[in-house]
């Protein structure tokens, strides 16, 4: 909730707090910008591919959640506020799995985070699998949103990146189908502008993640949702990772948690922030309730 | 596509006839044509079979011809079944029928040639193609 101010009573201000975190990750210095509201148990939230933090915004200054949960959210390194690294001039962004997992692990180190909660959507929700494969133990439970194993590449990602057309809006386009067509208008359009804004190559890099680096078939079997639970989440109009991925994905894990949000797409957070919340708050009030260390 | 391009003509008809209002609603949408305004492109539309070819010029004034006259030149086309076209025009499409790439990804639309054009005004191509939404159904 957005505190009124005393000299002037119409403007507000909320309750999130901006900081830069220079760390070192897989050898290399970086800048990563970074936000969070509430206080106790911690919370990362990971946004999707080409765009940044500011898709958590709304769950930051909900005070159900905030009461109970430190929500932290950075923008990967190339996005948002976080710098590329030095150099980035003379190379071509590529997320890697090594390099995103890094990632997680030296902000929640650098911020002394204790078991975290992981919150990720799309690319995400991607990493969350990961770090369920192989570093389960650092985390209190994980939470996939629009997450699989692998899906179904439905487009070349070769447009995405060329000098003859708007890198930003044609990611923005292209992934506007992604967002449920009763998801609010201004919710999808600044949705969108996430990726109006989005530097060139940055979301073409991410998906070599998504796509090539970070595929996951065969490898979900050791996943133990005893050590660390698992809840998946997919909205229904969600084309890219259907609901029929994630329910194939769940089915190879056993004890994961799978629901269908209704009249949500691919970014529930953001686009439909209200129509979310029904699904997220159930589900993190169970995290809340976990036995403190692992079963 | 799965479904054959012969169906029943009626249906086929009934969204053809839909289609045909697409100039008018165009006309009327300053907004779409105020981001399209640049773009001059020739374009053919397959409705369940039924081919009309669209020239669109600048400020996004557009000419449709229902058919495709003998040899004449396009850059690209979009070719869509009965059934993508019939759900992709509800007023809420259900989900996997809502977007252009959700019908090609479940093979109920083709999207070929040089799609130049096509992608550099895709958010654009994406809402004229739309627009007979807003027409209710016959």
């Amino acid at each position: 909730m957005a505190a009124a101010l005393a000299s002037s009573p119409t403007a507000t201000i909320e309750p999130i707090i901006g900081r830069y975190l220079n760390v070192t990750i897989a050898g290399r210095p970086q800048r990563l910008y970074f936000e969070e509201a509430g206080s106790g148990i911690p919370l990362l939230c990971l946004h999707t591919a080409g765009a940044d933090s500011r898709q958590w915004r709304h769950l930051m200054v909900d005070e159900a959640i905030t009461r109970h949960f430190r929500i932290l959210a950075f923008d990967l390194p190339w996005h948002g506020k976080s710098n590329p690294p030095p150099g980035y001039e003379r190379e071509t962004y590529r997320l890697t799995t090594a390099d995103y997992v890094a990632t997680v692990r030296a902000f929640c180190a650098a911020l002394a985070l204790e078991r975290p909660v992981v919150m990720g959507c799309s690319i995400g929700g991607r990493i969350v699998l990961e770090l369920a494969i192989s570093h389960a133990q650092e985390f209190r439970a994980l939470i996939g949103l629009e997450a699989a194993d692998f899906q179904e590449p439905w487009y070349d990602t070769a447009w995405l990146n060329r000098p003859d057309i708007h890198g930003g809006a044609i990611c923005a386009a292209l992934v506007s189908g992604l967002i449920a067509p009763t998801s609010p208008e201004v919710s999808r359009h600044e949705t969108l502008w996430h990726y109006l804004q989005s530097g060139p190559g940055v979301f073409q890099g991410d998906l070599y993640f998504y796509r090539v680096d970070g595929d996951l078939r065969g490898r979900l079997g050791s996943i133990d949702t005893q050590k660390c639970p698992l809840f998946l989440l997919t909205g229904e109009y969600d084309f890219s990772c259907t609901p029929q991925d994630t329910e194939r994905t769940a089915a190879q894990i056993p004890g994961a948690e799978v629901t269908i949000m209704r009249e949500l797409g691919h970014f529930p957070m953001s686009e439909n922030p209200q129509q979310f919340r029904r699904y997220i708050l159930p589900v993190l009030e169970r995290i809340r309730t976990l036995p403190e260390h692992p079963r | 596509m799965t479904e054959p391009q012969i169906l029943e003509p009626q249906a086929a008809e009934v969204l053809a006839r839909r289609f045909e209002s697409l100039p008018a609603l165009l006309a009327s949408d300053h907004d779409l044509r105020r981001r399209g305004a640049e773009l001059c492109t020739t374009f053919l539309v397959g409705i369940a079979g039924i081919p009309f070819l669209l020239t669109l010029e600048r400020g996004m004034h557009m000419h449709l011809l229902r058919g495709q006259p003998l040899m004449r030149a396009f850059r690209f086309a979009v070719r869509g079944t009965a059934a993508a076209w019939t759900r992709y025009w509800q007023t809420v499409p259900p989900p996997g029928w809502h977007d252009l790439f959700a019908l090609t990804k479940r093979g109920e639309m083709t999207i070929e040639g040089d799609l130049y054009p096509f992608m550099a005004y895709l958010q654009v191509m994406k809402d004229l193609l739309a627009l007979p939404r807003r027409i209710a159904e016959a």
